[in-house]
């Protein structure tokens, strides 16, 4: 059911854990609905994302778009790291099963949470950021299935 | 290979194959037909009729062959409820019955059934006296299962069947898990209307039953030819009638010693679990549970990824998680003993059978002593609940 590239961000997830004194922390999704993500993020000065940690509570999918989304936007400035869509981080992966787009919703979500609370915490704006959305089958119905 | 799914389904048996072939290649004749030829395979369904009548105290005549465990629960519930319809049109099922039962239910709801969906205790089980408590005039069926198929409890048979007659209501039971695993009585638990299924005690796939005592009003499903005096159209599978009745037989010899020994490993791993792996809940009654039956919930960690991990070790398990259900709801069952949702998602089911040894139960502790460590610390909830505890030091 899953790709080759999900089994190994799954099985070898990239960048789990903390960071402590992170520049942004943001933290989505539901116990409710079996998942949550957590993501940490190391910015300097010139704002160019030096680090990201993830902590996920989740499926296979979620564990797996999470690493691939901390993979993707280490190095990228936030507003690059801003424009990795769910649909880039699936892409990444190889793709994923229709009643699993949700998690890389939940991924680019998290990813806009931790933003959202690294420029609440330096009184910036990010051009395009709009405050995180916890519960994303809210954002798109297009992908619930039975 | 360690297979623990067998909650899903059973290895056949060779035995049961060797029973079978004959009848997939020399003797094919249909058992309807008048020749010489096709009076073997007619009295190969009426021996199995026989075999699977002993298992549970019925007569061969009240058997009817079916496709399997959903046809007969979809037929026991549609079939007493169209055929009962003047005398009365409510029907009461238990909140952890297997979707066929319940989504058979659901079907008559929208067409007019009245459905009372009884709760069940934190252990699974079924209150006799609420049961009784929900019986009206208008009450025509109960269906309540014999043993559930995630948690294991085996619900108060007797009780509910004592109840059901003395209130001549119809009781349907869905045996599924329990045929051929636990003793069963027709008689004694005054059962009417019982659904098994072949693959469940190392049958083949794709035939079932339905007991439906001498006199009770039952609706046919499919309707076309006689088959089965006419209340079961469809050509006899006649080499999976004849498997399900060699299973029914050797699961019947059998039981005694199959019970002793799928309890002794059933009850090692629930030890060790508990013993060794924190924040784990046994869901489940401790003693009225079938054999082969575990199921814990690991709390801060995610179902589908502990199949993952346990599969990349080669271990075939089951979990009642969103991700494994197809939606985003946990399973019904462990809602109904009264879980939350987080802790919900992250149960595991390890079924076993007479095959399954005492090493295979010390292996697969083994890797969940692996596995869910390394789920928690990737979880944020695992996280928040080590910060708590600090906090509160």
């Amino acid at each position: 059911m899953y790709t080759e590239k999900v089994m190994d961000h799954f099985m070898h997830p990239r960048n789990v854990g903390e960071i402590d004194d992170a520049s942004g922390v943001g933290t989505v999704g539901n116990a409710k609905c079996g998942d949550i993500m957590r993501i940490y993020l190391d910015i300097d000065e010139n704002q160019v994302v030096r680090d990201a940690k993830f902590k996920t509570f989740g499926c296979g999918a979620a564990i797996a778009t999470s690493s691939m989304a901390t993979e993707m936007i280490i190095g990228k400035t936030v507003q690059e790291a801003l424009e990795v869509t769910n649909k880039a981080v699936m892409e990444a992966l190889g793709g994923l099963p229709p009643v699993k787009v949700h998690c890389s919703l939940l991924a680019e979500q998290a990813v806009h949470a931790a933003l959202w609370d690294y420029a609440q915490k330096n009184g910036i704006v990010i051009e395009g950021l709009k405050p995180p959305v916890n519960d994303v089958d809210e954002l798109h119905e297009d992908d619930e299935e039975e | 290979m360690i297979y623990m799914d067998n909650a899903a389904t059973t290895r056949l048996d060779e035995r049961v194959f060797e029973a079978m072939r004959p009848y997939m290649m020399e003797q094919y004749a249909n058992p309807a037909g008048t020749y010489s030829f096709a009076a073997k395979s007619n009295a190969a369904l009426e021996h199995a009729r026989e075999q699977i009548a002993a298992v549970i105290g019925a007569k061969a005549n009240e058997i009817y062959f079916t496709s399997g465990g959903t046809e007969s629960d979809n037929w026991a519930l549609k079939g007493v409820a169209l055929a009962n319809a003047k005398k009365g049109k409510h029907i009461i099922i238990s909140a952890i019955e297997h979707h066929a039962v319940l989504h058979s239910a659901d079907a008559l709801a929208r067409d007019g059934w009245d459905i009372t969906v009884l709760p069940v205790d934190a252990e699974g089980a079924v209150d006799p006296a609420a049961l009784e408590a929900a019986i009206r005039p208008d009450t025509v069926l109960i269906s309540i299962m014999a043993a559930n198929n995630e948690i294991g409890t085996i619900e108060p048979l007797e009780a509910i069947g004592e109840i059901a007659r003395r209130h001549g209501v119809l009781f349907h039971t869905d045996a599924v898990q329990a045929f051929g695993h636990i003793p069963l009585d027709v008689e004694k638990m005054h059962i009417d209307l019982l659904s098994a299924s072949g693959h469940k005690f190392h049958g083949p796939k794709g035939v079932g039953m339905l007991y439906v005592r001498k006199g009770v009003k039952l609706l046919p499903f499919m309707d076309g030819g006689a088959q089965e005096k006419k209340r079961r159209a469809g050509t006899s599978n006649v080499p999976g009638i004849v498997g399900m009745g060699a299973a029914a037989e050797i699961a019947m010899a059998q039981m005694e010693r199959v019970i002793a020994s799928e309890s002794a490993v059933r009850d090692h791993l629930i030890a060790r679990i508990e013993k060794e792996i924190p924040h784990a809940r046994l869901n489940g009654h401790r003693r009225n549970r079938l054999p082969g039956n575990v199921n814990f919930c690991f709390r801060f960690v995610e179902g589908e990824s502990m199949l993952m991990l346990l599969d990349a070790a080669g271990i075939c398990a089951s979990s009642g998680s969103a991700c494994t259900s197809g939606s985003l709801d946990p399973s019904h069952v462990l809602l109904a003993i009264g879980l939350p949702h987080e802790i919900a998602h992250g149960s595991l089911r390890l079924s076993i059978s007479e095959e399954t040894t005492m090493a295979d139960a010390d292996a697969v502790v083994d890797r969940l002593l692996e596995i869910i460590p390394r789920l928690r610390s990737m979880s944020p909830l695992y996280e928040d609940f080590v910060r708590h505890q600090k906090d509160a030091q």
